[in-house]
C-alpha cells in the first residue's frame, strides 16, 4: 500500500463498461447506481450478500431481465464500446450467446429436460454460426471434450437427467463458450454444487478464460473464491457498489465498514464452522431494512455511522491502484495523499 | 391385465342383473313364442346354465374373441362391433385431434396474454365450452348450419347412394363429419386450453427457458423448441385419459347425427334391450381405453426422456 | 357424455419440479461451503432476505376469500345464478302449481308471443317456463344427491386406501382403476338400462361412475397427510383409526375435495340431462334433458323447444364451474400463485 503509484495499463475502451446502472420494479429499485469495467481477459468478481442486486446486474448485461424490470434512464451498459440498450433486437441476440456467454447458479434446472445435451450445445452453435447439423454435432462433441466431460462421443446423446450436477454445469459452460465469447458471465456457478466439484468447475472456467482469451464476470458469495480467482473485485451492498479493488489489498485492508464486516463475519476455514450451521451475529440487521431509506444503506448496521451518513448517500472515493470506496470513515491519509497525487 | 379381467367380471355381473334376457325381448317382439320355443332358444344360447358355468363360458368365449350372439341382429356381437368400430374411431380420433390443436392453440394464446383481457375472455369462453351439454350444442349447430344456413348436412355419415370416389368422396365424408366432430370436441377443447395455459405459463418461467434466451435464440424458436415441448407433456398424459370419455360422449353425439358408430349401436341396443350387445360395447370400449392408455405411455416415454429411461450419474 | 374430467380441471398439471415458477425472483441461495481456498475461508454471509411478494401482501382466510370474489366478479355471477336456480327449483311447485307435464295450451306457441306462456309451449301444449322451473329442481336434486353419494363412496374408499396403504391400498387402487377405465357414460347407460330409471336410480348410477375420481384424489391426500406430524401425534396418543381418519385427516384433506365437489355437481347435471335427452331419464318428472329430447323432432320448425332448456343447463353448469374456479383459488392458493 506504500510506495509510488503504478497505474495499471488500461486499454482505452474496456470490454464492458457499466455506468450508473439502476434497475427498478415499480418504486422498488434493487439496483441503484452500479458502475464497473471489465477489461479484456481479466476476471472481475462481484460479491455481496443475497439480494444485493448481483444477479439483476448480470441479467441486465445479457438483456435477460424479467419483463417487469425497468432500467432507469441514464444507466449505461457498453460492450466493446457499443451501448447495449441501443442495439436492435437482432444485434442483441447476436451478442447473447455470441459475444457474451452466461452460466447460472442452478445447473439442475438450467438445461431443457427433453433435449439431448448435444442438441442443446449444437443449438447455441447454429444460432450464431453457419454450421450444418453434422458439423455442429461434431463441434458439440469437441466442446464437451473441452469442458472435460468424459467420453463425449457417447455423452452427446445423453439427456440432462442422466448427468450429475457438476456435469450439467460443465454442459452449461460448453453452451456458454460455444461461440467463443469475449465475456463469460458466471452467476454463482458453483453455489449449488458439491464442495469437491466447486474447485474443479472454477478451475475449468479459469482455464477456459486463458485458452479462449475471454474475460470473466464472476458473481459469488464466496470470498475465498474471490481471493483465489479474481483479478479485481467489486463489493455490492443493497444495489450499490460500496468498494472495489484488487483482492489482496482489499482483503488485507478493507476500507468500507461493510467489507470489513464481511471479512470478520466470514467463518475461518480452521474453525470448521459454516455459517449455514447457525446464525451469525457479526453484521447486525439485514439488508431488507433498506427499502425507502435515505442516506447510506448500510448506516443502520454500521458501527461508524454518523448523522451525515443517514442523510446523504456517500460518494464514491477513487483511491490508489484503482481502489474505490463509498465511505469516508476508514480511508487513511496515505490513501488520500495517493489519490490526490494521481 | 388384472384391470381387463376386472372389467370382464363387472360386465358379466351386469349381464346377470339385466332384467329378462334377449330371448324375452325377442319373444315379446315376435309375440307368438311358446314357452317351449323360448326354452329351446335359451338352451341354444346357453342361458339356462348355472351362473358360474355361464361365466366360464363367457370367459372362454372372450378369449376366442367371441362376445356372444345378438339374437336381435342375428349376428355375432363381435362382428356387429367390428362393423361399427371404424366410424367410431374416425369420429373420436378427429374430435381428439381437433380438441388438441384448438385447445393447445387457445392455451398458448392465453398464456402469451396472461392476465390481460384476451386471456380473461378466452378463459370465460373455455369455461362456457366446458359447461355446454354436447348434445345441445350439437342440436344448435344443426339449427344454425343445416337448417338456417343449409351449409352442412344434419346427419348421416356420407351422402347415401353417392358414387363419388377419391377426393370427392373424402370431401363428402368431411362435410358430414364437421358438426359431430365439433360437438364432441368442444368440451375437450376447454380442458386442453386451460391445461395448456397453465403448463405454458409454468414452462415459460423455467430456468432452461432463460438458458435458451442466453443462447440468443429467437422468441419463436424458444416457444416451439423449449416451451411448447415441455408444456405439452401434461397435456398428452391427460389426453389419453379422455379416450373413454370421448367414446361415452359419442353415444349421444352419434345418436343425434345418426353416425353409424359404436355409440349409436349402444343406443340402439339400449332401446332394444339387447344387453349382450350393450355389454359387448362396454367391454370393447374399455379395452380401447386400455390400449389408448398404453399408447399414451409409449408416447410419453418418447416425448419425455426422463420416463422409463435409464438413469446414470 | 361429458364424464371424466372432474379432476382434470384443477389447473395443477404434473409439475416436474414441484415448485411454482417465479421468474427471476431470487431463491434463497444455498450458501457456498467455503473450503476451497487455502486463504482464511471467507464467505459472504447469506443473510436471508424475505422474497418480496410481486404484488403486495397476500390476504389471508376470510379476507382472502372476499378479495378473491371482488377480484373475480364472475364467481359472484356464478353464485347468483346458482342461488336463483335453486330458488326457482325449490319454489317451482308454488310458482307454477300443477303438473308441468299437463297440457295447458295450444302447442307450438313461440316464446314471447303469449303473455300467459312467456317461454311458449311445446309440441303437446305444455308450458315451457313451468317445465324449466320444475326441471331446475330435478337437475339440482340429481346433481346434489349424486355428488353426495359419489363423495361418500369415493372419500370412503380413497381414505381407507390412502390411510392404510399396503395390500388394502393395492386392492382398492385396482378397483379404482377398473372403474376409471370403464367409459363413464357407456357404463352409465348400461346401469340405467338395467335399473328402472328414476331420480334415485339415476343419482345412484351417476355416483357409481363418478366416485373413482374422488377416490383417487382422497387417496392421494390421505397418503400425504398421514405422514404429517399431527397425525403421528394422534396415533401415538392411541386414537383409533376411525377417529384419526375422520377428525384428524379428513378436515385437512377437505379443500381439494370441496373444489372437486362443485365440479362434480356440474358434471352430474350434464350426465343426467344427456340421459334424459336420450329417453333414459325418469319418465315421471320433467327434466331439462327430456324437454330437449322431446323437442328434437321439431328442431326444424320450433327449435326454441330445444334451445331454452339447454340454455338453462348451460347457465347452471357454468355457474357451478365458476364457483369451482373461485373455490379453487380460495382453497388451493398455491396453484394460483402465478395467475391473475
Ligand atoms: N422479478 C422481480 N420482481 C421484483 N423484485 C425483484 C425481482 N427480481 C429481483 N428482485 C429484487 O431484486 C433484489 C436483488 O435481486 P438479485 O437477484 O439481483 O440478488 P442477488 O444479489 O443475485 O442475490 P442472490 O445472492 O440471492 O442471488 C431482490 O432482493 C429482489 O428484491
Ligand atoms: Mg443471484
Amino acid at each position: 500500500m506504500n510506495g509510488p503509484i503504478v497505474q495499471p495499463r488500461v486499454p482505452a475502451v474496456p470490454l464492458l463498461a457499466v455506468e450508473d446502472l439502476r434497475i427498478g420494479f415499480g418504486a422498488h429499485q434493487p439496483v441503484s447506481g452500479v458502475g464497473f469495467d471489465v477489461r479484456e481477459g481479466e476476471t472481475l468478481a462481484i460479491v455481496g450478500e443475497s439480494g444485493s442486486g448481483k444477479s439483476l446486474t448480470a441479467l441486465s448485461i445479457m438483456g435477460l431481465l424479467p419483463s417487469s424490470a425497468r432500467i432507469a434512464p441514464g444507466s449505461s451498459i457498453r460492450f466493446e464500446g457499443r451501448e447495449i440498450s441501443a442495439l436492435s433486437v437482432k444485434d442483441a441476440r447476436a451478442l447473447r450467446g455470441g459475444s457474451i456467454g452466461m452460466i447460472f447458479q442452478e445447473p439442475m434446472t438450467c438445461l431443457n429436460p427433453v433435449m439431448t445435451i448435444g442438441d442443446q450445445v449444437a443449438e447455441a452453435l447454429r444460432q450464431h454460426q453457419p454450421l450444418t447439423r453434422k458439423a455442429a454435432k461434431a463441434r458439440a462433441v469437441e466442446l464437451l471434450d473441452l469442458v472435460r466431460i468424459p467420453d463425449p462421443h457417447r455423452r452427446v446423446a445423453d439427456y440432462p437427467h442422466q448427468l450429475s450436477g457438476g456435469m450439467r454445469q460443465r454442459v452449461m459452460i460448453a453452451i456458454a463458450v460455444a461461440c467463443g465469447p469475449r465475456l463469460l458471465i458466471a452467476d454463482e456457478p458453483t453455489t449449488a454444487l458439491d464442495v469437491t466439484i466447486q474447485a474443479q468447475v472454477l478451475d475449468l472456467i479459469d482455464r477456459l478464460r486463458r485458452e479462449l482469451s475471454m474475460a470473466v464476470l464472476l458473481i459469488t458469495h464466496d470470498l475465498g473464491v474471490v481471493a483465489q480467482w479474481a483479478d479485481r473485485v467489486v463489493v455490492m451492498y443493497a444495489g450499490r457498489k460500496v468498494e472495489q479493488g484488487e483482492p489482496d489489498p482489499l482483503f488485507a485492508r478493507p476500507l468500507h465498514p461493510y467489507t470489513q464486516g464481511l471479512l470478520t463475519a466470514s467463518p475461518r476455514l480452521d474453525d470448521n464452522f459454516h455459517y449455514s450451521d447457525g446464525p451469525l451475529n457479526e453484521i447486525p440487521g439485514s439488508i431488507s431494512s433498506v427499502a425507502g431509506q435515505v442516506g447510506c444503506a448500510f448506516a443502520p448496521r454500521c458501527a461508524h455511522a454518523c448523522t451525515a451518513c443517514r442523510e446523504t448517500i456517500p460518494v464514491l472515493h477513487h483511491l490508489t491502484d484503482g481502489r474505490q470506496v463509498a465511505c469516508p470513515v476508514l480511508i487513511t491519509e496515505e490513501h488520500r495523499v495517493a489519490a490526490f497525487h494521481r | 391385465m388384472p384391470t381387463a379381467l376386472g372389467i370382464v367380471i363387472i360386465s358379466f355381473l351386469l349381464l346377470q342383473f339385466a332384467p329378462g334376457d334377449a330371448v324375452d325381448v325377442l319373444a315379446g317382439e315376435a309375440g307368438s313364442a311358446t314357452a317351449e320355443g323360448m326354452a329351446e332358444m335359451r338352451a341354444r344360447y346357453g342361458l339356462d346354465q348355472p351362473v358360474l358355468t355361464q361365466l366360464w363360458a363367457y370367459l372362454s368365449n372372450l378369449v376366442h374373441g367371441n362376445l356372444g350372439w345378438s339374437p336381435r341382429y342375428n349376428m355375432p356381437v363381435t362382428q356387429l362391433i367390428w362393423d361399427r368400430v371404424p366410424e367410431s374411431l374416425v369420429l373420436t380420433g378427429a374430435a381428439l385431434v381437433l380438441a388438441l390443436i384448438v385447445g393447445i392453440g387457445l392455451g398458448a394464446v392465453m398464456a402469451a396474454r396472461e392476465g390481460r383481457l384476451t386471456d380473461r375472455l378466452l378463459s370465460v369462453l373455455s369455461l362456457v365450452f366446458y359447461s355446454v351439454p354436447a348434445f345441445w350444442i350439437g342440436l344448435m349447430l344443426i339449427v344454425l348450419f343445416s337448417i338456417k344456413l343449409g351449409w352442412l348436412p344434419s346427419g348421416g355419415a356420407g351422402t347415401i347412394g353417392s358414387s363419388a370416389t377419391g377426393v370427392a368422396a373424402l370431401l363428402d365424408k368431411l362435410r358430414y363429419m364437421v358438426l359431430p366432430t365439433i360437438s364432441l370436441s368442444l368440451f375437450y377443447i376447454a380442458i386442453y386450453a386451460r391445461l395448456a395455459r397453465v403448463s405454458m405459463i409454468e414452462a415459460k418461467g423455467q430456468d432452461f427457458v432463460r438458458t435458451a434466451r442466453a443462447k440468443g435464440l429467437s422468441e419463436r424458436r424458444i416457444l416451439f423448441r423449449h416451451v411448447l415441448r415441455n408444456a405439452l407433456l401434461p397435456v398428452t398424459t391427460v389426453a389419453g385419459m379422455h379416450v373413454g370419455g370421448m367414446l361415452g360422449g359419442s353415444v349421444v353425439i352419434e345418436t343425434i347425427y345418426g353416425w353409424p358408430g359404436l355409440g349409436r349401436l349402444a343406443y340402439e341396443a339400449v332401446m332394444g334391450r339387447d344387453f349382450t350387445v350393450l355389454l359387448g360395447i362396454l367391454l370393447f370400449s374399455s379395452l380401447l381405453v386400455i390400449v389408448a392408455n398404453a399408447l399414451v405411455d409409449v408416447l410419453h416415454s418418447i416425448l419425455d426422456p426422463r420416463v422409463g429411461g435409464s438413469d446414470a450419474a | 357424455m361429458q364424464p371424466e374430467s372432474v379432476t382434470q380441471f384443477q389447473p395443477v398439471p404434473a409439475k416436474p419440479s414441484g415448485e411454482p415458477p417465479l421468474v427471476a425472483v431470487p431463491v434463497e441461495a444455498t450458501p457456498a461451503p467455503s473450503i476451497i481456498v487455502p486463504l482464511p475461508g471467507l464467505s459472504v454471509p447469506a443473510i436471508p432476505v424475505p422474497a418480496i411478494p410481486l404484488s403486495g401482501p397476500r390476504p389471508r382466510g376470510a379476507k382472502r376469500a372476499l378479495a378473491t370474489v371482488r377480484r373475480n366478479p364472475l364467481a359472484l355471477a356464478g353464485g347468483t345464478i346458482l342461488i336463483l336456480m335453486a330458488l326457482i327449483g325449490l319454489f317451482a311447485p308454488l310458482l307454477f302449481p300443477g303438473d308441468p307435464l299437463a297440457i295447458v295450451a295450444e302447442p307450438f306457441i313461440w316464446p314471447g308471443s303469449d303473455a300467459a306462456h312467456p317461454l311458449g309451449t311445446d309440441s303437446l301444449g305444455r308450458d315451457l317456463l313451468s317445465g324449466i322451473a320444475h326441471g331446475a329442481g330435478v337437475s339440482l336434486r340429481v346433481g346434489l344427491s349424486a355428488t353426495a353419494l359419489g363423495l361418500v363412496i369415493g372419500v370412503g374408499i380413497g381414505a381407507v386406501a390412502g390411510y392404510f396403504g399396503g395390500w388394502t391400498d393395492a386392492v382398492l387402487s385396482r378397483l379404482i382403476e377398473i372403474f376409471q377405465t370403464l367409459p363413464n357414460f357407456v357404463m352409465l347407460v348400461v346401469l340405467v338400462a338395467i335399473a328402472q330409471p328414476s331420480v334415485t336410480t339415476l343419482s345412484i348410477a351417476i355416483a357409481v361412475v363418478t366416485w373413482p375420481t374422488v377416490a383417487r384424489l382422497a387417496r392421494a391426500e390421505f397418503r400425504s397427510i398421514r405422514e404429517k406430524d399431527f397425525v403421528m401425534a394422534a396415533r401415538s396418543l392411541g386414537f383409533g383409526h376411525g377417529r384419526i381418519i375422520l377428525s384428524e385427516i379428513l378436515p385437512s384433506a377437505l379443500p381439494p375435495l370441496i373444489v372437486t365437489a362443485s365440479v362434480m355437481v356440474a358434471s352430474a347435471i350434464l350426465m343426467e340431462s344427456a340421459l334424459s335427452f336420450m329417453g333414459l331419464g325418469d319418465p315421471n318428472v320433467v327434466s331439462w334433458g327430456s324437454m330437449i329430447g322431446s323437442g328434437r323432432e321439431y328442431l326444424r320448425t320450433a327449435w326454441y323447444m330445444c334451445a331454452l332448456p339447454g340454455f338453462a343447463i348451460m347457465l347452471t353448469v357454468l355457474a357451478l364451474n365458476l364457483i369451482g374456479d373461485a373455490l379453487n383459488e380460495i382453497l388451493n392458493p398455491r396453484s394460483h400463485e402465478d395467475r391473475r
